[in-house]
């Protein structure tokens, strides 16, 4: 019974929580900026009022472009599945899942590109190229990171290695932890299209990376766009969350989960409030640096 | 240098005036083609840019004017030829930073220039084909490709269409098409000077009220002899320096927000509302409307206002220079502006460039130094120049002047001088010329007035800076990155509406 009750509230979580996080990164924006900032509920009422409206779908566009979305949002809903989500392992965990997490997030990504180039608009094709190429760089990044922490705990499921075990090799490997903790949080950024990588806030297309790829998108589309990009966000704040605070069991390991939770979204506003954009030119070198400390970890742990 | 332009073979003399001057039309002299062609276009080798050149009639025959500035010798030089048949050979291919005039007379007259390198419309009048359809530069290749931004834009801006040539994510070229904006605000002028004129003139560029409103009635009272009286011309200057530092604190603040530096964009934003709040203490309107007009200005300021004003700008620039030095100490801003956009000062020459752009690629232009009128012969504002011609220069040298002007305001406010703020306007004189230059917040605004026989304008001709600076724009953006476009462009912030007229 304990069982199913903590597996509801997980999906509760899950469907519900995401938004927030950009609720509160939007806030923290607004503060640092000496503005009162939208109430931190806005991006529900966002996708709420997105979803009621109606879509105008443009005729050269095929079955991809409504496919993007849906498929983006159920890969995100799976990659959430998968990483364990507050106290105890994940909803769905197995071996290898770290793996599969990496190809779960790659789907979407297929699938948002794929729908951007299908509008043949000549900005989403620049935005689809862009997203493809810095997804290339950091995703060797991300499984590095994982594989780090998968070789110091010595299990190959994310809900184990991301379980107790964690706590001594805070203790014993310390240093590539914090590695990997470093390239995460840079792989967080870029792949949730945050300041210093894209900036969410922009309206100039030729500016930006995963914004320009769902301009065509309106109405019910792009309330789903928006959810998933906001469960994305989710499931890479829990991983950074769970891999830096290894305190389990309890109502204390939900607090500490939690807490943690908004503690990174105030950490990724404050990030975006006081850094500028990198060139483009210069953002693959900032992922190659998130791949360089997570190798590093790799080492540190094979030697 | 003067001496050689005069003595070059085949030259006649020019007309030397000063900015705000008028002398009757049969003054300037009237050269040959052959001749007037190579007057204008030695103008550089000479130490001169052309600051107007267009069609007008003189004596019913097609005619061509040139204003010639010098900005060494503080002299404007004015010149003519009478163009007779359909065409003349260009100019442009011996000095390009005429090639948009001449597109100019190509489009408002029947006359061709030939040779011109890229002849295209430039506002696409009624008549003269479909705005926005011409041929465009394009680059073949299999890995190049275009991308057209415009002319509706995802923010609320003006209209204005950019083409762009782009090799991955390396822009090969540029180019801006404008005219969207279209409103025959020069021929509105004609009969003139209406009592509406002055308003006309203050929405040549809404963000420059000033700047076209003084302009325009330095024409004025120049064709009309008028004597302003000195309290009028102060609060005036006074007016142009606190348009040209909201403007500059707003483009600070624009230029932040286009790299994602959130904390600067906002302050910015909220200091430049500041400003044009003080704008609006002076004479009710924050952007300046309603204040200019000829022979003074329609509003005083009591002392306590104007002691106020030096409270609140004190307050004011405090603030700007936190947030403007919180840019210059964020590593990561510094490394989107410098070496972004590089324009070198040798092509800021060749095109002309003007204002905030060409004193950034470390050229003095700057009319208030070199061709003063009005209060700013009373009072000197050093011209601040950078030498790197980046964005960086275009930001940082924008901070300067803010300093300079509100330095000069917190000085000239306390101490206005004494007496009437509005003189009498005679009628204007029949068949004169008046050229008058004022140095808006972009830059060089010219406007350059000819009177018929009763004293009526027979031409208008308004030169926006920005009309001279887009295509540094388009210069500063080759080899860029597509997605530093967008810096660039808020570096240079030009006017679309100003360039249409």
């Amino acid at each position: 019974m304990g069982i199913v009750i903590a597996a509801l509230l997980k999906v509760a979580i899950i469907l519900a929580a995401p938004p927030l996080l950009l609720g509160v990164i939007a806030r923290v924006k607004a503060r640092i900026a000496g503005r009162v900032g939208p109430p931190l509920l806005q991006p529900y009422f966002d996708i709420a009022k997105l979803l009621r409206k109606d879509s105008v779908i443009s005729p050269t566009t095929s079955w991809l472009f409504v496919a993007g979305p849906a498929i983006a949002l159920v890969a995100a809903l799976i990659a959430a599945a998968l990483v364990p989500v507050g106290d105890g392992g994940a909803l769905w965990a197995f071996d290898g899942d770290f793996i599969a997490l990496a190809y779960v997030l790659g789907l979407a990504r297929f699938f948002t590109v794929a729908a951007a180039l299908d509008t043949g608009s000549s900005f989403e094709g620049m935005g689809a190229a862009r997203e493809a190429t810095f997804a290339c760089l950091a995703e060797p990044a991300f499984v590095l990171g994982l594989l780090a922490v998968a070789h110091a705990t010595g299990s190959v499921s994310l809900s184990a290695f991301l379980g107790p075990s964690l706590a001594s090799v805070w203790t014993g490997a310390g240093a590539s932890s914090v590695l990997v903790a470093g390239g995460l949080l840079v792989v967080l950024l870029a792949e949730n299209s945050r300041i210093p990588v894209d900036d969410p806030t922009t309206h100039l297309e030729l500016t930006m990376v995963h914004e320009v790829m769902v301009l065509d998108h309106g109405g019910p589309l792009l309330g789903v766009v928006l959810y998933g990009a906001a469960i994305k966000l989710f499931v890479f704040a829990t991983l950074l969350v769970k891999l830096a605070v290894p305190i389990h069991g309890g109502a204390l390991a939900w607090l500490a989960y939690l807490g943690g939770l908004a503690v990174a979204a105030i950490a990724i506003g404050v990030i975006e409030s006081v850094t500028a954009r990198l060139r483009m030119s210069h953002v693959p070198a900032f992922l190659l640096a998130a791949t360089l400390l997570c190798g590093l970890a790799v080492v540190l742990q094979a030697r | 240098m003067r001496a050689e332009a005069i003595a070059l073979p085949g030259t006649a003399a020019v007309l030397a005036m000063s900015n705000g001057e008028a002398r009757p039309l049969a003054h300037v002299p009237r050269h040959d083609v052959a001749s007037f062609r190579r007057l204008v276009a030695h103008a550089p080798a000479t130490g001169r840019r052309v600051s107007a050149l267009f069609a007008c009639a003189i004596d019913e025959r097609p005619s061509l004017l040139a204003v010639l500035a010098d900005d060494g010798g503080g002299a404007l030089e004015l010149a003519r030829t009478t163009v007779d048949g359909a065409a003349y050979p260009a100019i442009t291919p011996d000095n390009p930073e005429v090639h948009l005039f001449e597109r100019e007379i190509a489009e408002q007259t029947s006359l061709v220039p030939e040779g011109h390198p890229w002849m295209k419309p430039v506002r696409f009048p009624p008549g003269r084909g479909e705005i926005g359809v011409a041929p465009f530069y394009r680059i073949e290749g299999g890995e190049v490709h275009e991308v057209a931004v415009g002319p509706v834009h995802a923010g609320v801006i003006e209209p204005g269409h950019f083409r762009f040539q782009c090799y991955g994510e390396t822009i090969l070229h540029l180019e801006i098409s404008l005219g969207y904006q279209h409103r025959g605000i020069e021929r509105a002028f004609l009969g003139g000077p209406h009592k509406r004129s002055a308003v006309l003139a203050e929405t040549l560029a809404g963000d420059t009220t000033i700047g076209h409103a003084s302009a325009y009635c330095q024409t004025v009272e120049a064709l009309a002899g008028a004597v302003v009286p000195p309290r009028a011309l102060a609060l005036r200057a006074c007016a142009l320096e606190l348009e040209r530092v909201a403007n500059h604190v707003g483009d600070l603040g624009a230029l932040s927000g286009d790299i994602g530096f959130l904390p600067a964009a906002a302050f910015h934003g909220r200091l430049r509302g500041d400003y044009l709040n003080l704008t609006a203490e002076l004479c009710g309107s924050r952007f300046g409307r309603g204040l200019v007009r000829p022979g003074g200005v329609r509003f005083d300021v009591a002392r306590e206002v104007a002691g106020r004003i030096v409270e609140r700008l004190a307050a004011a620039l405090r603030d700007t220079e936190d947030t403007a030095h919180l840019m210059w100490d964020t590593a990561s801003v510094q490394a989107r502006f410098e070496e972004t956009g590089h324009v070198p000062t040798d092509v800021a020459r060749q095109l002309g460039l003007v204002g905030v752009a060409a004193r950034a690629s470390n050229l003095h232009r700057d009319v208030r130094s070199t061709h003063p009128h009005g209060y700013y012969r009373f009072v000197h504002v050093p011209a601040s120049t950078l030498p790197q011609g980046d964005v960086f220069a275009r930001a940082y040298l924008r901070f300067l002047e803010v300093r300079r002007s509100v330095e000069l305001l917190r000085r000239e406010l306390p101490i206005l001088p004494e007496g009437p703020i509005r003189g009498e306007v005679p009628e204007l004189r029949p068949e004169h010329v008046a050229v008058s230059l004022v140095e808006g917040w972009r830059g060089e605004i010219c406007h350059v007035a000819l009177t018929d026989a009763r004293g009526r304008f027979a031409t208008y001709k308004v030169v926006d800076p920005s009309f001279h600076n887009w295509t540094g724009l388009a210069y500063a953006c080759r080899g860029q990155q597509v997605s530093d476009f967008p810096l660039c462009n808020k570096s240079f912030n030009l006017s679309y509406c100003g360039h249409d007229l």
